[in-house]
């Protein structure tokens, strides 16, 4: 079943623990960011997913556009020195 | 716990389990049949709280009522008459306007039942309730929610909210009838006080509904017996489909 149309539609973004960033999930229709939200809680953190939640509506994200793709991300593609990898990293980092 | 019969207490928690049990199904029935994906998932959630909190009732009520009965016994092996549960939650879903009223009314009532409930000297059930009470935030939170928007919304909208609240006010009274085991449960605190429930409900309702531009309808009648397994005539088709499966092939399980 999909949303109504006539409700806009919102990203969704959830903080799965403390020191994570938010990560976006999924997007939903709502007709309000309140509605956004509760939809939000409902839809993606039924099983313990998260422990806070943003909605953005989608119409305030502007995207790449897959034209522009090579001229946006190729010229990161033969620098590897940008890269840390001259670092060894502790066991006990867990995210980086 | 010490004045009052276990057999006694154990009505107040059937009361209680069925009241969650039976709008727990009702509430199911809207899988896969809501407006929309989110208010699907949202109605089932709320459904599955009401479950949870049926069956820790349940396994309270068998052990004060010294039957050893499972839930599923409560559930799905006991007829119409035997249920407990107020009348207001087995009407039925109706359009989604019929929903979201039932929902405020039902849950603003449960809300404040839970929260007295907090500080019951039945230990077990005050830990039901301090875990009950964060899901009736929520599902109360829903079902304003809605209202408000449903009320102030398009004149279609308004219009079937008026219609559900005019059909479902009249059970409301029951949910604050006092009969000859409220006295006793009340002062020993195993049961909320209807008075103080009410005191809480009216005012919140009347304050959500006045928000969203309904109007608390004029009532002649008031309907009653849920509480002493009377049940207007939806409840029994209601059961059939419920118990259906668990009848047909007893002791199933998945």
């Amino acid at each position: 079943m999909s949303g109504d149309a006539r409700l806009p539609l919102w990203e969704v973004f959830v903080r799965s623990r403390r020191g994570l960033s938010h990560n976006h999930v999924g997007s939903l229709h709502a007709a309000d960011a309140e509605m956004a939200l509760r939809n939000a809680r409902d839809v993606f953190t039924r099983r313990m997913e998260g422990i806070s939640i943003w909605v953005v509506p989608s119409t305030a994200i502007t995207a790449s556009s897959p034209d522009e793709k090579d001229a946006f991300f190729d010229p990161a593609g033969d620098k590897a020195y940008r890269h840390p990898t001259f670092y060894t990293i502790p066991k006990d980092v867990q995210q980086l | 716990m010490t004045t009052v019969a276990t057999d006694v207490a154990a009505v107040s928690t059937l009361r209680m389990a069925d009241d969650c049990l039976v709008l727990s199904h009702r509430l199911a029935q809207w899988s896969s049949r809501a407006p929309s994906l989110e208010d699907d998932v949202a109605l089932t959630n709320i459904a599955l709280d009401e479950l949870g909190q049926a069956r820790a009732l349940y396994v309270r009520t068998a052990e004060l009522d010294g039957t050893g009965r499972s839930e599923d016994d409560y559930a799905f092996l006991r007829d119409e008459r035997e249920f407990v549960n107020c009348q207001l939650v087995e009407q039925e879903n109706g359009d989604f306007a019929t929903t979201i009223v039932r929902q405020l009314l039902f849950t603003t009532y449960q809300h404040a039942q839970w929260r007295a409930l907090v500080g019951s000297p039945d230990e077990q059930v005050a830990a039901i309730a301090a875990k009950a009470i964060k899901e009736a935030t929520y599902h109360r939170h829903h079902a304003v929610d809605w209202t408000l928007r449903l009320g102030d919304g398009t004149e279609e909208s308004h219009r079937r909210m008026e219609t559900a609240l005019a059909a479902l006010w009249p059970f409301t009274a029951e949910l604050f009838e006092v009969d000859d085991l409220t006295a006793d449960l009340v002062a020993t605190g195993v049961a909320a006080d209807p008075a103080v429930l009410r005191g809480e409900w009216e005012p919140f309702v009347e304050g959500v509904l006045h928000e969203a531009t309904l109007t608390r309808p004029e009532v002649t009648w008031a309907p009653s017996g849920g509480r002493r397994g009377l049940h207007t005539e939806c409840f029994g088709y209601m059961l059939t489909e419920m118990q259906h499966l668990h009848r047909s092939h007893p002791g199933v399980s998945w």
